[in-house]
């Protein structure tokens, strides 16, 4: 049997309801079901969980971190996308 | 070249290396063979305690221990998954560790004799570990860094439930409380080079503190648990063997005498009193799951083929 014949799963858990869930870290087990307990037993010990996806690592896909630079860039120059890019004169109530 | 610039740009801010980000082959190395021996640690320090799982002389003391032993277990899962981001193979570092190529924290190497051992295990061991691990949150390798963020908040459970348990035998019997004491004195210089060798003779420090992988040296936080276990022992009623121990007003800090290194080397090279036993419990609990892993494959062969 070769070593590594469990596939690595992602873990995600949401905390409580009302938060996203969130990436917590890793695992090796042999099928989805078994991911999920596991998950449980690694990252769930103390109440940290309501909810828990798992996912094969391999079914993610990933930008590049050699191309992050002109990846992200087209949002680079958009300062007119932020609030703070328009002046409101003081006495302007709510705004 | 620019992306061993960027590399240094990041470090030196203080930001965190990512798994996919460029990185030079050293801090690949010196990060896998840091963290598999941290993950190795977590492991093989199951048994010391597991010892006595099933000899707790209560209920309550019985379920505490199954629940630090388990957090022990996940501890070293989490770090096995990080190396797994550098590329590492889990199932080929347990090999390693099994098979005596990779190294785990000697305290592991020293048998647990009665009770009182577990208390001071979960007091003085993982109080050494926490001064080690608490700046270890901020390392420079960002997986490594969160997975030492969990293990640093379940690490103070394991601390506290160590000292109460004390506190707990040193309000019984004089023989317990000799217990205590007797323990005690066999832990402390254990404890104290769990640090690592001195300043001068690690060879690792210096490009581990460049890389931020460090964040203090060795010497520097054996200082700091010093300062930290005293009161501690005072408020216990208990003693550490060492005569050179006192108060230093001027430094601020407590002087202490130097731990047999010459003890520390051998026990690294395998001639502590349990090496042999520890790895060969490890390798026999590996090899007694493998029809479990082989089997868990199967089925989910199985039913993929079914599905």
């Amino acid at each position: 049997m070769s070593r590594s014949s469990w596939p690595l799963y992602e873990v995600f858990v949401r905390g409580k309801r009302g938060l996203n869930h969130v990436h917590v870290g890793s695992l090796h087990a042999p099928d989805d079901e078994m991911a999920l307990r596991n998950a449980r037993d690694l990252y769930t010990r103390r109440n940290e969980g309501v909810s828990i996806w798992v996912v094969k690592a391999e079914a993610i896909t990933a930008s590049s971190p050699d191309e992050k630079d002109p990846f992200f860039a087209p949002s680079g120059d958009k300062v007119y996308r932020h609030p703070t890019f328009y002046v409101i004169p003081e006495d302007v109530p709510h705004l | 070249m620019d992306l061993e610039r960027e590399f240094e740009r990041v470090v030196a801010a203080d930001h965190r290396i990512e798994p996919r980000d460029w990185m030079p082959d050293g801090y690949r190395k010196t990060l896998i063979r840091q963290i598999a021996q941290h993950a190795h640690s977590e492991i093989i320090g199951m048994q010391p305690e597991g010892n006595w799982i099933s000899r707790a002389p209560s209920l309550r003391r019985k379920a505490i221990l199954l629940a630090k032993v388990q957090d022990e277990a996940g501890h070293g899962l989490y770090l096995y998954a990080a190396t797994e981001t550098l590329g590492a193979d889990r199932a080929e570092l347990t090999e390693k560790l099994v098979e005596g190529r990779q190294k785990y924290s000697s305290i592991f190497n020293y048998p647990t004799l009665t009770f009182a051992d577990v208390g001071v295990i979960g007091w003085l061991v993982d109080g050494a570990a926490i001064c080690n691990q608490v700046p270890l949150c901020r390392t420079s390798y960002g997986p490594y860094a969160r997975a030492m963020i969990r293990v640093c908040k379940e690490e103070s459970f394991h601390q506290r439930q160590g000292y109460e348990l004390l506190l707990t035998m040193m309000s019984g019997t004089q023989q317990q409380r000799d217990m205590v004491q007797e323990a005690v004195d066999r832990w402390w210089w254990p404890s104290l080079m769990m640090f690592g060798p001195p300043d001068a003779e690690s060879s690792n420090t210096e490009q581990s503190m460049l890389w931020r992988i460090k964040r203090h040296t060795n010497d520097e936080l054996r200082q700091r648990y010093v300062d930290m276990s005293v009161p501690q022992a005072d408020k216990l009623g208990v003693t550490f063997p060492d005569p050179e121990l006192a108060w230093n007003a001027d430094r601020g800090h407590y002087d202490f005498g130097e731990p047999d290194w010459t003890e520390f080397w051998q026990v690294v090279k395998g001639e502590g009193p349990c090496n042999a036993q520890r790895v060969e419990h490890r390798r026999k609990a590996h090899e007694d799951g493998a029809w479990v892993r082989e089997a868990a494959t199967a089925y989910a062969a199985k039913r993929e083929k079914a599905a």
